[in-house]
């Protein structure tokens, strides 16, 4: 696709902050200094793991939830700024589809009247009008025409989900969160919401964010990718750069631990298997939030919080260590990086000749 | 670790099959009749050997698990067939009887770490209670075995984790002691239903690693149960494909992987995005699994195969192929493509 145009970024999100509060006034921080911009007509894939703040981030872009600190500016405006009757007004130009095609659904009603609902609430029509446009969009998802009058519990999950897409679209959205759409369903069925996914956006000139945990599926789809690890993005650039060369010792790691079904001979790939898991949000680490687990990490990573640099162009990261020649990139031997980075860091020498303290907390093998 | 091999009553010779399920059909009693739900399913395990049963939801792959176990309902459900573990048919065996085996000479881990750990006991009585109901110890004993087996599955204070109570420990945490739990009594055989599901990909591959190690390391054989190829294919030597209550294709995970026989298998495959073709438009399989009731006579596939023909509409059964099995008629003129990529 053609995205080398300078489109207009239809969402910027600037320093924010979500901040949740707990019992006894405990506070955590759910999202940590994000910032990023959509572009006009691209899909904008967010991978990380539960709790990572993927799905946080997701929930405030349709203003579902708002910043604790930082802007989230929709085509250079900031909805929530505006009275309670306007911001409700004005997202519905921002949709969001869930990842369980059950819950998102009311049992008591039929498809085609889920399907009508935002425009009944937004009082958009007369009633003939809602429902034969709700019909409409139902066949355009592919949705079989007799099963409009259906419950959901009487259909698969894949058609209900078809039901949820269908449902978004209802208000000629601009942009559309897809947070975990395809995790529920069987790989087949999976394949063929991607497709339909695809289908719209080129149909109705959609922008996507689009949220999952599934590197694969991120990654088919998306144009630029944030790779999110406990409320911070760590990495972001192009889905193929960051694919064929992660910077970040998490993206590879991730990138890594994903299975490849594919014959022996045609993997590839170096392991590095994480040990530990995510850290409480209740008692962040200090400095870098991924050190406890970082096979890479030194005591640099400990003392300070590494700076959101950009690398080359387009290409940001936040890692010390980003631009090390060793860094072990998952895929480094069948595209002969060494990372050619745009400037060289004080620190990158130190990699070679500092035995790293947490050597022991990772291991690596070639599968 | 191995003493308590050899108080299991019968071992298997080499090059015997550890488990050897022969034409297990399985009925659950529907409105009018009998409905089936698995039918002819054969599948064998050798001691140590880690085979992969995979397919979508609903193909019956769990319920193949289950019925080893003879974990279905005590109503309203029915097994013909043979299911050889160790020799020793585990279908007319009595309730009491499969209480001694599972647990104890059959492990298994179920995909949901949460509901399978009971809320209100700490995590070290649960461990022990499997250890006082199969093997004539202590208690102390069972304790010390408990911390032991804790350890055993990488967890770093065993002392502690084994006060816990399920809900303080994370997803990754619980399915370890799952795992204790399913080889404290060092079972010869482990079902693992989707062990990994419900995790994240880092923790995915750290459980992996620890099941695959523990196999090796005891000689344990595991049945693998899960939807995800791309696990099959680094973790198992053989796998065996399902689709709507039958095993369509059976065969060395690398052979089927490099030439799947049957299109249902190949479907599944082609329908994987691919790190080397990002946007296209991924293939599919057309249609859905038909009900259960409305199963066809003939390949079940069938209606969702492109290379049906109205020979398809006829019963198929599973072809031989030297070390595989296939069941599709068409097989030896498809030339299907697998997960490889030129």
């Amino acid at each position: 696709m053609n995205k080398a145009l300078p489109a207009k970024p239809i969402l910027e999100v600037n320093d924010l902050d979500i901040v949740f509060t707990l019992r006894r006034n405990q506070k955590v921080r759910a999202v940590d200094r994000v910032s990023f911009s959509v572009r006009e007509g691209e899909t904008f894939g967010i991978i990380g793991e539960s709790g990572s703040g993927k799905s946080t981030v997701g929930r405030c872009i349709v203003c579902m939830n708002p910043p604790s600190h930082g802007t989230v500016r929709h085509y250079g405006e900031d909805l929530f700024a505006l009275p309670e009757r306007e911001l409700r007004r004005r997202r519905r130009a921002f949709q969001i589809v869930f990842q369980d095609p059950n819950a998102a659904l009311d049992p008591r009603m039929t498809l085609v009247e889920s399907v009508r609902e935002p425009l009944d609430v937004a009082g958009i029509g007369t009633a003939k009008e809602r429902e034969s446009k709700a019909l409409a969009m139902l066949e355009r998802v592919a949705m079989a025409p007799e099963l409009a009058w259906r419950y959901p519990h009487e259909i698969s999950g894949g058609q209900k989900q078809r039901a949820n897409i269908a449902r978004a679209l209802m208000l000629e959205p601009k942009l559309i969160v897809c947070d975990e759409v395809v995790a529920a369903l069987d790989v087949s069925i999976q394949a063929d919401m991607l497709n339909l996914f695809a289908d719209l956006q080129r149909e109705f000139n959609l922008t996507y964010v689009f949220i999952s945990h599934d590197l694969r599926v991120v990654a088919h789809v998306s144009d630029r990718v944030a790779v999110m690890y406990f409320g911070k993005i760590v990495e972001l650039g192009a889905a193929g750069e960051i694919m064929e060369a992660p910077l970040h010792p998490y993206t590879q790691a991730l990138m890594s631990a994903e299975p490849e079904p594919v014959p022996v001979e045609q993997r590839n790939r170096k392991r590095i298997v994480l040990k530990g898991e995510i850290p409480s949000a209740l008692n962040p680490p200090s400095g870098c939030r991924f050190h406890t687990r970082c096979p890479r990490a030194q005591s640099e990573c400990m003392a300070r919080e590494p700076e959101w640099r950009e690398l080359t162009p387009g290409r940001f990261v936040a890692c010390h260590f980003a631009e090390a020649p060793n860094s072990r990139s998952a895929t480094d031997h069948r595209t002969g990086a060494p990372i050619s980075a745009g400037h060289t860091h004080s620190h990158a020498g130190s990699m070679s000749t500092k035995a790293a303290p947490h050597g022991e907390s990772f291991r690596e093998e070639a599968t | 670790m191995n003493v308590l091999a050899q108080s299991h009553g019968r071992l298997t010779l080499p090059g015997e099959n550890l488990l050897d399920i022969r034409n297990l059909c399985v009925f659950f009693r529907g409105d009018s009749g009998w409905l089936q739900m698995l039918k002819d399913v054969s599948l064998t395990v050798k001691p140590g050997e880690v085979v992969g049963l995979v397919g979508e939801s609903g193909c019956g792959k769990s319920l193949t698990a289950l019925s080893v176990l003879n974990l279905l309902p005590l109503r309203g459900c029915r097994r013909t067939g043979q299911i050889l573990f160790e020799g020793e048919d585990l279908v007319p065996v009595s309730e009491s009887g499969m209480r001694a085996i599972r647990g104890r000479r059959i492990g298994m881990i179920f995909q949901e770490p949460m509901s399978a750990l009971d809320p209100v006991f700490t995590v070290g009585t649960q461990i022990s209670e499997t250890v006082l109901a199969h093997l004539n110890v202590s208690r102390k004993e069972a304790d010390e075995r408990t911390v032991e087996a804790l350890a055993n599955v990488g967890i770093a204070s065993p002392r502690n984790v084994a006060a816990m109570y399920p809900m303080s420990l994370s997803g990754g945490m619980r399915q370890r002691v799952m795992i204790a739990i399913a080889l404290i009594c060092e079972p010869r055989l482990l079902i693992a239903d989707e062990p990994t599901t419900a995790l994240d990909v880092t923790i995915q591959a750290q459980i992996m690693d620890l099941l695959l190690e523990l196999g090796s390391r005891t000689g344990i054989a595991i049945l693998f149960i899960t939807h995800n190829l791309g696990l099959v294919a680094e973790s198992c030597s053989r796998m065996l494909t399902m689709y709507a209550g039958e095993i369509v294709e059976d065969g060395p995970v690398q052979d089927i992987l490099a030439r799947p026989l049957h299109p249902y298998t190949a479907g599944l495959l082609g329908s994987l995005p691919h790190r080397q073709a990002r946007k296209s438009r991924l293939s599919s399989i057309p249609g859905r699994v038909p009900s259960i009731t409305e199963m066809p006579s003939g390949c079940r596939f069938g209606p969702r195969c492109s290379y049906a023909e109205p020979e398809c509409n006829a019963p198929q059964s599973l072809l031989p192929l030297g070390a595989r099995h296939v069941r599709c008629r068409r097989h030896e003129t498809l030339s299907l493509a697998g997960s490889g990529h030129e």
